[in-house]
């Protein structure tokens, strides 16, 4: 049953958000929609975006965000809207907040500590040692040949 | 008969393979030239069996054994012969029988290769390889099986899933598996390396050609699946950021830093801490790829051969493996000493920004596939963390790494010159700022951040070249000259400037198709008109055709610009009988580097005449996504054919300044 379900969720995953019958009249607003949709995650689906989704609940999500969009409400309010209804799993973006803050500075983190052991150790790098007169004068006899 | 013979072959690969581990460290032990031979005839013998055992795996599928349970499970009579052998990898069995002969393979490779490595070194390097193929095959054996048997067999089998019928996914396994395999090399070599306490230039100088070939391969295996992925799923995707996706992601991004860092232990001495960590950090990935897809622990659009209660196994295997390495790691790390010191203005500061950029993209790219699991157990709260969330972590991290790349290869070792670097540079950069404005100023819509990526990808471009024609003194010294230069200089070099100028070509690609794709969609009758970026697809008519093991609709359109006749696309919309799902064969018209995408959707009623929903994408330059990984796969392979670099060829190292 279960590789069923997958199955019948990755054939049903196809660009679906642009069928005509679901469009919104206003150009400005349906290109709003659909920046929307790509921030939406299909819940019955196997990760997928409502925007990529054929499922009947993606159908639903897209139907709420588009008449909330042609009501005139803001991308936040929508999202709230959404949150509220389903969960923080819902927004594939996952908010900047202090449960998701390990997420968000990581990379940081990692490219902050990289530099800083870099430049320790070019600190540490001992003196290249000058090069004695002896040896000065057989680089000098050297380069004359 | 013969698949008896196959479940017989796979229990003696097990056996030769713990045969291997203890006569090797017992070899290593006693400092035994006869053991250590032994060892290695072992680790051949193992490769043997396993070649035997997936030659009977296969011949079962090729025939329909449906008496053997995977094959039941997995095939099917009505699909075509190549199909047939591909599902004997399709499924969790057979891909990790795969993965297994792809292990004792790479063991014997080494084994009859490197016959001009340190007798200790390889001796331990084979017997951690003898210790992974018994940790793996035992697994295969006792809890994943492919030989098991039906009684009595089904008449028919249960089929493979339709959307996996097709040529790139029938070959994606093998190179993605050959890839992920190949750093289990590299992981025993660094094993190796630390249990007899040495890392240094001719430890480098072996491990490379390995995790070249793995990088190599491991390229080629994503950008088949990206391809499939494409053209399959049939909405122009390539990469979603699948935790699947993102489980090959992450050993390609741990390889491509080793394949730079070693380059710095092996030419100046340096970081060999951190060379041997990013080995063993290669192929833990792998595992931990093998475990995330094959577990089932998040969430795929890939995920087709699942099993929770394997992925447990593979989990344990996993820790014990990688906890292992990084464990004997952090005892013997402290005793390596650091050689080569270098200036902040070095080739060598360069390699390192680069390990630095290219381990936070993998902790971000670890970090957002790991994540939701981590704080579900911690808060019990779900959350999803999808393509926003590496738009705008990793793409940043990668950006500033194509911004420094051109410049490194410019740098001498040692100290730098960076001023003599910008004058070599100011050309490339002024192209990469005409190629950044004109896009903004003649696309449209105007879109300043896909602008910029043009710009670096004509960046990576130009400074390959650039590099390329300093190394010729081009323009400084006759042209004839120059091209000696340039025909002698080492197959290193053209591989380097090649994989440089794969990535521009994928960075130029993937920004382009991303940034400036049309999408056009409509319920069409016949004769019905559609336009997308300025082509005018006519739906001429719609048929249908059987399949060997699927009935399609099959539409019949015609495109045209500006009155010129394009192509004729004939996309199908196709139903399989053994399992009764639907899938669409897109069709695309190539326009250069540019493709016309036309996908048939279903039948729709409509007042009088019936309709079909159309849907027609034009994604520029979307060739190139391909043929970028694709050209940097072939630098890896040129990279590897330098004589210096070439397998067997045994040179004294010289000694590390």
């Amino acid at each position: 049953m279960r590789k069923l379900l997958i199955v019948l969720a990755a054939v049903f995953c196809m660009g679906a958000a642009s069928d005509p019958a679901e469009r919104l009249p206003d150009p400005a607003q349906e290109a709003r929609a659909r920046e929307l949709f790509r921030e939406v995650r299909c819940l019955v689906c196997q990760n997928e975006s409502i925007d990529d989704s054929d499922a009947e609940l993606a159908a639903d999500l897209r139907r709420i965000v588009r008449e909330r969009v042609a009501a005139g409400e803001s991308d936040d309010q929508i999202k709230a809207f959404l949150t509220e209804r389903y969960g923080e799993f819902v927004l594939l973006r996952p908010a900047f907040s202090l449960g998701n803050l390990a997420l968000w500075i990581a990379p940081l983190i990692v490219v902050v500590g990289g530099i800083g052991l870099l430049l320790a150790r070019l600190r540490n790098r001992p003196p290249e040692p000058e090069l004695s007169s002896a040896e000065a004068d057989r680089l000098e006899k050297l380069a004359r040949d | 008969m013969i698949v008896e013979l196959g479940a017989f072959a796979l229990v003696l690969g097990l056996a030769l393979s713990i045969a291997q581990a203890a006569t090797l460290a017992l070899a290593r032990m006693r400092r035994s030239a006869a053991l250590a031979g032994a060892g290695e005839g072992m680790a051949l013998g193992a490769f043997l069996s396993l070649a035997v055992a997936f030659v009977a795996l296969v011949w079962a599928f090729v025939v329909s054994d449906f008496s053997v349970a995977n094959v039941a499970e997995n095939s099917h009579t009505a699909k075509p012969l190549l199909y047939r052998i591909a599902g004997a990898w399709g499924s969790h069995e057979g891909s990790i029988l795969l993965w297994c002969l792809a292990l004792t393979g790479y063991g014997a490779a080494v084994a009859g290769l490197g016959r001009h490595l340190p007798a200790d070194l390889k001796a331990s390097a084979l017997a951690v390889q003898g210790l992974l193929g018994a940790v793996f095959l035992a697994y295969t054996v006792f809890a994943s099986n492919p030989f098991l048997r039906l009684d009595p067999g089904p008449v028919e089998g249960r089929s493979l899933n339709p959307l996996l019928q097709d040529p790139a996914l029938a070959l994606h396994p093998p190179f993605l598996y050959a890839g992920y395999v190949g750093l289990s090399v590299v992981f025993s070599f660094a094993v190796a390396a630390l249990i007899e306490g040495r890392v240094d230039a001719a430890w480098a100088r072996w491990v490379r050609p390995w995790t070249l070939a793995a990088w190599s391969l491991l390229t080629l295996g994503i950008t088949l699946g990206a391809f499939w992925a494409y053209y399959e799923l049939g909405w122009g995707g390539w990469w979603f950021w699948d935790p699947v996706e993102n489980s090959s992601f992450m050993p390609w991004l741990v390889a491509t830093a080793l394949l730079h860092s070693a380059i710095v232990t092996e030419k100046r001495g340096a970081l060999p801490g951190w060379t041997v960590f990013l080995a063993l950090a290669a192929f833990s990935f792998s595992m931990l790829g093998a475990f995330l897809v094959r577990s089932g622990v998040l969430t795929s659009v890939h995920a087709f051969a699942v099993d929770p209660e394997r992925g447990v196994l593979l989990l344990i295997i996993l820790g014990i493996m990688a906890g292992g390495g990084f464990a004997l790691f952090t005892w013997r790390a402290p005793s390596l000493t650091p050689g080569g010191v270098f200036a902040p203005i070095s080739r060598e500061s360069a390699l390192v920004l680069n390990n630095i950029l290219l381990a936070a993209a993998t902790a971000t790219v670890l970090l957002g596939t790991l994540f939701p699991l981590i704080r579900e157990a911690a808060t019990g709260e779900a959350i999803s963390v999808g393509p926003p969330y590496f738009n705008l972590t990793f793409t940043p991290l990668m950006a500033i790494l194509l911004l420094l790349l051109p410049v490194g290869p410019l740098l001498a070792w040692k100290r730098g010159d960076a001023l003599g670097a910008a004058q070599r540079l100011w050309a490339a950069a002024g192209l990469a700022l005409a190629v950044a404005l004109a896009v903004f100023a003649l696309s449209e819509p105007k879109k300043a951040f896909g602008a910029m990526g043009m710009g670096l990808g004509a960046w990576l471009i130009a400074g390959a070249v650039a590099e390329l024609a300093e190394r010729g003194r081009a323009f400084r010294v006759p042209a004839a000259e120059t091209f000696r230069r340039l025909a002698n200089l080492p197959r290193g070099a053209w591989g380097m400037t090649l994989a440089h100028i794969g990535l521009g070509v994928f960075v130029l690609g993937a920004c382009y198709e991303t940034g400036w794709k049309a999408e056009s969609a409509q319920a069409v009758p016949i004769g019905g008109r559609i336009q997308v970026a300025g082509y005018e697809l006519t739906l001429l008519d719609v048929h249908g055709v059987e399949g060997p093991n699927y009935e399609a609709e099959r539409g019949r359109l015609e495109a045209r610009k500006d009155g010129r006749l394009v192509c004729t696309p004939t996309p199908e919309r196709r139903l399989y009988l053994p399992g009764g799902q639907t899938t669409t064969e897109v069709a695309i018209c190539h326009e250069g580097p540019s493709h016309l995408y036309v996908v048939l959707g279903e039948r729709r009623a409509a007042a009088g005449a019936p309709v079909w929903l159309v849907r027609a994408y034009w994604n520029p330059l979307a060739l190139l996504i391909f043929l970028g990984p694709a050209i940097m796969a072939l630098g890896g392979a040129v990279s590897l054919s330098d004589r210096r670099l070439r397998l067997g060829v045994g040179r004294k190292a010289e000694a590390p300044a």
